[in-house]
């Protein structure tokens, strides 16, 4: 299996590499854009475990939508990056430290090899592999069933995400004329048109002006 | 289809508000977008939260547990629920005028706090790492909106993205310890946890202990525990005082409920090793708690601070780990409830022509000119204070007795010491209400923020005569750990 | 040593000397179609208006297409001064290397042979999906990247209407999926093969003439029939993923001159012109696989079932390219408001209806699979 493992570390070496590329990026988009390289190489490390199913959806939802708005924002942002690296040396100690930290306990978990056989076991064979079912049908099967209380909560967590964005930042303008297709639609000749007789020599007002803005009520 | 629901009989409480708060959402959504239409949905919110807690009463006293251990239900669980719901109504109650006051009334806030009651019973009934993170984020997103719910305020935004920067920060922390005790144990229900976490080895179990350290420093931000609680004075300062009232009562409810679940039923194996965390949070909260209160001039940044000194007291009887140690906790959380509720709707009632005011100065000379609120007020900073006989002395009473009989003098004396120091400025605003030069009169407190004041201020005065069924209660939720 | 290196060769060289020599015959397949459905387009476009279309080049200006091709070739690239240069070369090469890495797991034919698909993977769908969303970065890095406000307008324009397609796009695959159980392209032609012809020959009586006439109609059995809304919001929700008139705002010429491919010439114009199509022809062969049974021969008798099946293929991707091009002839351009409003508030309810229809419809008839 020297394939596999060949694609693992270039994988792996690629993920790493644009992961560090995106902090170090001067540009902002640049940075954006390799984060997107990274999710594409955490995608191939998924396919390489045998999750092609996670793969797919890395790539679609967060590679397809989450960082196309990402690059959105920020190509739209003017952000001074002389003016954010300011602040950088002042709290480089905290940095640093926090850093050190961090490192010292990754070098506790691997260097003394605390963790416990069963993990290890575990993370080198994540997908159990039944036979004659593709990880699609085996996460199908439990996701609704085994694990429908976290289903359930995520889609909740969704919803108040959906809520919040509305509440918060949903306007109603006041005359703004929106348009009502179905107001168009049911309009015919006799309320949207009246024909007055103008009498020769002479002018005349119709007796209303037809309003054909949409009746529909505002911040429904 | 019966059977399936009866299967999962000890969620209806949950289902019930979470079914609710969409059905809501559709109710608001097809109705008329008016304030009287939004205060229909509050009282509906309500009348929901009340649904679930009757349900909640309504189990079974035997406990149980669901989805491999993800979701327990025991009496430790509907004690905190209890409370949460209670505390939500609450907030729902007070909500209504103020917020009609300076026209934010919408259906969305009563929605938002079911969602965010329904996280924190998910929380409360987390058996699981998995459980545990996701009610915290379901309660979580919920707050960090209706913490900017006055979005046209400076402040109030200020504070929602204060309060959802921070509040990222610490879930990432409290994934990352997951993420450690999950590889270090092999797994991610605090049964099997508990399983690998004790024994001869497990203290030398040095991932386990950061993953440990890394948990709690991320329930010690929801908790707003020193040295995390930097955020909370802005925060409480900047939302709307109803969602100030709201955060200072049931997410705390629901992060220590998750606290306690945690520490003593995830990690019983290497309790010395958090008793020393939960010990110095508890020292740190107190003593910042107390001093830094002193300062304040703006009535909700001093609570603010009070509730940081408050969850200094409520975790002294955690660090005993021992069943008298939870009942401490449960029956200061449902006191410090009460008392919080009804010092945030006093400051709801705070209310001039003008709009509403802040400032401890504004309270002054305010015996003359409302008498009632004023008693209300004296009864419970007395309260918070901690001076018998009422309940607020009760309280820290359950809570330094069980320290003392495991032996933590120290932090015993240094909690008696932090509610001296914090009697101070308690006593400092009766003293203003009482014998400071009138300022303007308030407007009339209104009938629904007056009846919260009421009842904490005669719950407060008159539960000396009958503290058993609270003390009671909280010993048999208290009996749901095994020691 | 040698026979290790003979071991080396047939496990690792072998299959990947066949998979190359099938995605070159794929990748030069599919561009000479490009290059025709190019033309095709033109010159119905050109019908409708009652116009000759190119005719110059070869006769009937069939070679039109391939003296583009030089045209383009040939011209000097213009990169602008502020155009950051990485971003604005890598963008085209996006767009084309996506698009063409669609038809890995298009599976065109399967016949004695096996199966008539590069990578016969088993998310195959999903595939689709996932490399279908990363069109719009090669749109969005060219209009950033050319450093110009038409540019970077239409990326915008587009970024935003990709990305609100895609979700209808996702559920009506999702109606598509309940009805076949599989993820896998050719399970879902597989899963064409009998449908509502089939029941109606049963309902006939299968022994009885009527029957067995019905039951050669396969073109029946395909999914067009029985998730008929479904076929036609993938459709129109194809035109707009893939920028076709009448939801051709991100180019559209009389307010952002030509959108996003402003500031491109020569090669880099082609490519993006090339991926645009490949990606127009990629959704008519989505189009023919999850809605007009793939490769299978409209009615199942002598003479249809003679003509191999990736003709029939080939013949339903020109088939539905045809209804592209007079969509494009016929319809007037969509004001941005409504285009969003129809992809939102019209697509989205209306696919999440039908994949609660259509699992209620299989949960409770006992049709699932």
């Amino acid at each position: 299996m020297w394939l596999a493992d060949v694609f693992f570390y270039l994988f792996a070496v690629l993920a790493v590499a644009s992961g560090a590329m995106v902090i170090m990026a001067k540009n902002p988009v640049h940075a954006v854009l390799f984060l997107i390289l990274a999710f594409f190489n955490a995608a191939g490390l998924f396919v390489l475990l045998g999750a092609e199913f996670l793969a797919m959806l890395l790539v679609i939802v967060y590679v397809g939508a989450v960082a196309v708005l990402f690059l959105f924002v920020v190509m739209m942002l003017d952000v001074d990056f002389a003016e954010l690296r300011a602040g950088f040396i002042k709290n480089a100690p905290l940095g640093l430290l926090i850093a050190g930290i961090v490192l010292a306990e990754l070098i506790m978990v691997l260097g003394f090899r605390l963790v416990k056989p069963t993990t290890l076991a575990k993370a080198t064979v994540p997908i159990s592999t039944v036979a004659g079912i593709d990880n699609t049908t085996a996460l199908g099967r439990v996701i609704y069933t085994q694990y429908a209380y976290y289903f359930e909560a995520a889609g909740l967590i969704l919803f108040v995400a959906m809520i919040g964005a509305i509440v918060l930042t949903l306007r109603h303008k006041e005359g703004v004329r929106r348009q009502s297709i179905a107001a168009q639609v049911a309009r015919n000749p006799k309320t949207a048109m009246e024909v007055v007789k103008v009498p020769s020599g002479g002018f005349t007002v119709p007796d209303k002006v037809v309003d054909n803005k949409p009746k529909e009520k505002v911040g429904a | 289809m019966m059977q399936f629901l009866n299967s999962i009989a000890p969620m209806w409480p949950e289902l019930v508000v979470a079914v609710g708060a969409l059905v809501l959402t559709l109710w608001g959504v097809f109705r008329p977008d008016n304030d009287r239409e939004a205060e229909v949905v509050s009282w509906l919110a309500i009348l929901v939260l009340g649904v679930a807690g009757w349900l909640i009463l309504s189990q079974p006293a035997a406990g149980s547990s669901l989805f491999g251990g993800a979701f327990i239900d025991d009496g430790f669980g509907r004690f905190m629920k209890i409370l949460a719901l209670g505390a939500s109504a609450a907030a729902i109650l007070l909500s209504i005028d103020d917020f009609r006051d300076h026209k934010v009334l919408k259906f969305e806030y009563p929605v938002l706090i079911l969602l965010a009651t329904a996280g924190m019973m998910m929380m409360i009934s987390a058996g699981d790492l998995l459980s545990l993170y996701l009610g915290l984020e379901l309660q979580s997103l919920s707050l960090y909106v209706v913490a900017a719910f006055r979005r046209d305020d400076v402040r109030s935004s200020e504070a929602g993205l204060k309060y959802f920067v921070l509040g990222a920060l610490s879930s990432g922390m409290l994934l990352y310890g997951a993420s450690l005790v999950y590889g270090f144990t092999g797994a991610t229900s605090f049964a099997q946890i508990a399983q690998v976490a004790k024994g001869a080895n497990a203290m030398a179990n040095v991932g386990l202990v950061f993953g440990l350290v890394f948990l709690l420093v991320g329930i010690a931000f929801k908790i707003s525990a020193v040295p995390f609680h930097m955020w909370t004075p802005d925060v409480y300062q900047g939302a709307p005082t109803p969602v100030t009232a709201f955060f200072s009562a049931a997410p705390k409810v629901a992060a220590i409920a998750l606290l306690v679940r945690v520490v003593t039923s995830a990690f019983p194996g290497i309790a010395g090793q958090w008793q020393q965390i939960v010990a110095f949070l508890a020292i740190a909260s107190m003593l910042l708690g107390a001093f830094a209160a002193i300062g304040q001039t703006n009535i909700k940044r001093l609570l603010a601070y009070s509730s940081i000194a408050n969850v200094g007291f409520a975790l002294v009887p955690l660090v005993t780990n021992t069943k008298e140690g939870v009942q401490g906790v449960l029956i200061y959380m449902a006191i410090y409830v009460v008392m919080t509720l009804g010092a945030f709707a006093c400051v709801i009632a705070m209310r001039r022509e003008e709009g509403s005011v802040e400032e401890i100065d504004e309270l002054a000379g305010l015996a003359e000119r409302n008498g009632p609120m004023a008693a209300a007020l004296a009864a419970l900073m007395f309260s918070l204070a901690g001076i018998p006989p009422l309940a607020g002395f009760w309280a820290k009473f359950y809570a330094f007795m069980p320290a003392i009989k495991s032996g933590y003098y120290i932090l015993s004396v240094i909690g008696v010491l932090a509610s001296v120091v914090g009697a101070y400025y308690y006593l400092r605003i009766v003293k203003v209400m009482y014998f400071d030069k009138p300022a303007k009169a308030f407007l009339p407190v209104r009938v629904k923020v007056g009846f919260v004041i009421s009842v904490s201020a005669i719950f407060v005065l008159l539960f000396v005569i009958a503290p058993s069924p609270l003390v009671n209660a909280a010993s048999t939720a208290a009996a749901s750990f095994r020691y | 040593m040698l026979a290790q290196a003979i071991e080396i060769w047939w496990t690792y060289g072998w299959p990947l000397a066949l998979m190359v020599a099938g995605s070159l015959a794929v990748l030069v397949g599919l561009l000479i179609i490009v290059a025709f459905l190019l033309l095709m387009d033109r010159k119905v476009w050109a019908a409708v208006q009652l116009r000759r279309g190119p005719n110059v080049v070869g006769p009937f200006g069939l070679l039109q297409s391939f003296a583009d091709l030089l045209k383009f070739v040939l011209k000097e690239p213009l990169i602008p001064a502020g155009a950051d240069k990485a971003v604005f070369l890598l963008a085209p090469l996006a767009t084309a290397a996506c698009a063409l890495a669609a038809w890995a797991v298009i599976p065109l034919d399967q016949n004695s042979w096996g199966k008539w698909v590069i990578a016969d993977l088993n998310i195959g769908i999903l595939y689709i999906l996932a490399i279908s969303s990363l069109g719009v970065y090669g749109v969005i890095m060219g209009g950033w990247a050319s450093n110009s406000k038409y540019s970077f307008m239409g990326a915008l324009r587009s970024a935003a209407q990709m990305v609100s397609y895609e979700v209808s796009i996702g559920f009506v695959i999702i109606t598509v999926l309940l009805c076949v159980g599989s993820l896998n392209m050719t399970a879902i032609v597989k899963a064409q093969e009998a449908g509502v012809a089939t029941w109606l020959s049963r309902m006939a009586g299968a022994d009885t003439g009527a029957g067995q006439v019905i039951a050669k109609l396969s073109f029946l059995n395909w999914f067009w029939l029985p998730l008929f809304p479904m076929f036609v919001v993938f459709f129109i929700s194809a035109l707009a993923e893939t920028n076709r008139p009448p939801f051709d705002l991100p180019e559209a010429e009389s307010e952002l001159v030509a959108g996003f491919m402003v500031e491109y010439s020569s090669t880099p114009y082609l490519l993006f012109m090339l991926g645009e199509y490949v990606a127009i022809v990629t959704m008519c062969a989505m189009t023919t696989i999850l809605f007009l049974g793939g490769w299978q021969s409209p009615v199942a008798m002598a003479p249809f079932t003679l003509v191999p099946g990736i003709f029939w293929f080939i013949g339903k991707i020109t088939f539905v390219f045809f209804m592209f091009a007079m969509v494009k002839a016929m319809v007037p351009r969509y004001r941005y408001d409504q285009l969003m409003r129809l992809g939102w508030k019209v697509f989205l309810p209306l696919s999440l209806l039908m994949v609660v229809v259509v699992a209620g419809v299989l949960q409770f008839g006992n049709l699932a699979p």
